[in-house]
């Protein structure tokens, strides 16, 4: 299971064709069906996408943290470099060698902070007992290390803190106690799944200011999971766009917002109010009779995914060779960072031409 | 200006024992003029839900006046308030917990009409049923369906019809637009635009979604911590806010632009607790620009001009937004 160890690679994670399909009465479910991503060493990249995209269960799929009930197939790679430089495919890890790196090469922190803390345990128990397992350090040396981290993420009165009860805590401080807890043993991978979506913004900008300052400090790699695109505009290098469990755009984060190439993509920034006032000061639209841009339509049934492109019956630029067969993710001759799965981008094999890929 | 639809008129909800009450909502004003939307942004804790109730008081206030036309609402019998409701509607946030399960679609715009006393006679009901549902862009032939059949999107439609049974005056939406996917939200937003212009229905939008409150509003009430911050028209107050609290809300809501940066001090700690809120100005234990003066009497809402309001004793907003 274990890999070349014998040279440096320059990502974190690199993920290759991961699928995801969980057997169901109804039938099979691909939640993640070939996702393919990378993660650079101190850089961020964010998945992005709406309710049932598969952007969660991709990083479950991960931390191999889906419920052992599931019927689940798994296929791909997920090839993750330790602290160490040890390179690894994390999907074939034994659960006893995934225990060594759950929590502490690799952390994870959650949308809703009082559900993914123990009520019943102190927050300085909950920091402590995750060093005592990873760094083998002794209760009290524990303890002294679950307040340097409560002062890491700049909770007042750490102290007094660490014997408080997460019910105690404002939600907020909640979320910093998850970060304290994810930090305790210096992860060099940071799965960040919605980690601002339950807060108010003013607590938000304290929250992914905190994450910034961290990685900086640490150098760790971030996978941050949101639907928030104010939020990746401005915390994500690399941004890959999910719909239907596969990805169908990827590109650095400028690139992205300067010019997205996928309909789907195209519809998501054009719904937003904000975009759309850009577009109304810049005369380009009509004030008087204002609408927003809106993807018709929802998202299909996971059972009776369509014939072609998934995004199809909801594309405003779909033409007949989109229900054919469902494209594959095409990497911009242009731009080597630059990814898209769509008929309608040059260079796909669409109308059948010469060089198909795969 | 034409007389306001609502008045609002230093409305008070406390919560919880008199002794130590919880101030949800403290000392608010404001008016709707008619055909107009009022957008009604703040943080968790600020009080907007509780504002949206009490206005058709599905919660009773504590002290303070809201009147409808003129008509004082927390005096009128259970009677004559049955005949409000049908002017005054509500459109809540969780499409999946405000419907029933258990009723089809028909019945659930039927029994609006029913009560009301509208529509009456079969087929005169299933009309209208029809009509509504495809004033908010559902095919008719979903009436036979229960609320489990339709996704997110679909069931804050239903609430949106169930609202516009009754012919209202006024509708409140409180955050119709947080349990939905972005691609949905334009949708819902869409909707509301093609009912505020097809039936020039006035709206309170309460949000906590600035860039859609900015979208939708003609004027803005900034509330935080059951007070009033901020009062003003949409524009005027989006691109230069006056009051301390409204522009780190605006400054700290990310942008959907990576080449717009913000340059702006995060503020610092937590909301603070509404039983034991600060003296004087509650915003001051935030504030970047807070004086020694502010911890003293509780600022009024002090008009600026131009429909402007905020509860600030500073007025060197000049310099204040300079010295970020």
């Amino acid at each position: 299971m274990h890999l070349s160890a014998s040279k440096p690679a320059p990502m974190r994670l690199d993920v290759r064709h991961l699928s995801t399909f969980f057997d169901t009465d109804e039938g099979l479910v691909r939640s993640v069906a070939d996702v393919s991503f990378s993660i650079h060493a101190g850089k961020t990249t964010a998945l992005v996408g709406e309710s049932g995209s598969g952007k969660s269960v991709t990083s479950l799929t991960l931390m191999h943290l889906l419920s052992r009930t599931a019927s689940i197939q798994v296929s791909g790679q997920a090839l993750f470099t330790s602290r160490a430089g040890e390179t690894m495919d994390l999907l074939a890890l034994p659960e006893s060698a995934m225990r060594r790196i759950r929590g502490n090469e690799i952390a994870m922190i959650f949308q809703e902070p009082m559900t993914s803390l123990n009520p019943v345990f102190t927050v300085g128990e909950q920091i402590a007992e995750s060093v005592r397992l990873h760094l083998g350090l002794d209760r009290q040396a524990a303890l002294q290390h679950a307040r340097r981290m409560l002062e890491l993420v700049e909770i007042p009165a750490a102290a007094q803190r660490l014997h408080e009860y997460p019910h105690q805590l404002s939600g907020g401080m909640r979320q910093r106690v998850m970060i304290a807890l994810a930090m305790a043993c210096n992860p060099t991978l940071l799965i960040a799944d919605e980690p601002t979506t339950a807060l108010d913004v003013t607590i938000q900008a304290q929250i992914l200011e905190l994450m910034r300052r961290l990685q900086l400090e640490t150098g760790m790699s971030i996978l941050f999971i949101t639907h928030n695109l104010g939020v990746v505009a401005h915390h994500a290098d690399e941004v890959a766009v999910m719909y239907a469990g596969r990805i169908v755009e990827a590109a650095p984060v400028h690139d992205l917002f300067a010019k997205p190439l996928h309909p789907y993509t195209q519809g998501l920034l054009a719904c937003l109010p904000a975009q759309q006032r850009r577009r109304e000061q810049a005369g380009l639209q009509d004030k008087s009779r204002r609408r927003l841009y809106a993807i018709r339509g929802q998202v299909s049934s996971p059972l009776a995914p369509p014939p072609g492109c998934a995004f199809e019956p909801r594309c405003d630029q779909a033409t007949s060779v989109c229900r054919n067969a469902m494209p594959e993710l095409q990497t911009d001759p242009e731009h080597a960072q630059r990814q898209v799965r769509c008929v309608l981008f040059p260079g796909t094999p669409a109308a059948a031409t010469a060089g198909a890929h795969a | 200006m034409s007389a306001p639809l609502i008045e609002v008129k230093r409305l008070h909800r406390y919560f919880g024992s008199p002794a130590r009450p919880v101030r949800a909502v403290d000392d608010v004003s404001f008016a709707i003029q008619p055909g107009e939307t009022l957008g009604l942004v703040g943080e968790s804790g600020s009080g907007k839900s509780t504002i949206g109730r009490t206005l058709l008081r599905l919660i009773e206030a504590t002290s303070g006046q809201v009147l409808y036309r003129g008509e004082d609402l927390g005096t009128a019998s259970a009677q004559r308030m049955r005949t409000l409701r049908s002017k005054l509607q509500m459109i809540f946030q969780d499409p999946y917990a405000s419907l029933n399960p258990k009723m089809r679609v028909r019945d659930i715009l039927g029994e609006a009409l029913e009560v009301h006393g509208l529509a009456k006679g079969r087929q005169a009901r299933a009309a209208r049923i029809a009509e509504l549902l495809e004033l908010v862009g559902l095919p008719p032939e979903h009436a036979n369906r229960y609320p489990h059949e339709f996704s997110g999107g679909q069931r804050q439609r239903i609430g949106v019809a169930r609202a516009l049974a009754v012919e209202p005056e006024f509708i409140v939406a409180d955050e119709p637009l947080s349990a939905l996917d972005v691609s949905i939200q334009a949708q819902v937003v869409n909707l509301l635009c093609d009912l505020r212009d097809r039936l020039n229905l006035p709206l309170l939008f309460i949000s906590h979604d600035l860039d859609v409150v900015e979208y939708l509003s003609d004027r803005v009430v900034v509330l935080y911590l059951g007070r009033v911050m901020e009062v003003g028209p949409t524009a005027a107050l989006f691109a230069q806010p006056l009051h301390p609290y409204t522009q780190a809300l605006l400054a700290a809501s990310p942008k959907p632009d990576p080449e717009i940066k913000t340059t702006f001090v995060a503020l610092q700690g937590d909301i603070p607790s509404p039983v034991n809120p600060p003296s004087g100005c509650v915003f001051r234990t935030r504030c970047p620009y807070a004086l020694e003066a502010c911890a003293g009497a509780r600022p009024e809402l002090r008009d600026m001009g131009q429909g402007r309001f905020k509860a600030c004793i500073r007025d060197d907003e000049s310099r204040m937004t300079n010295t970020k």
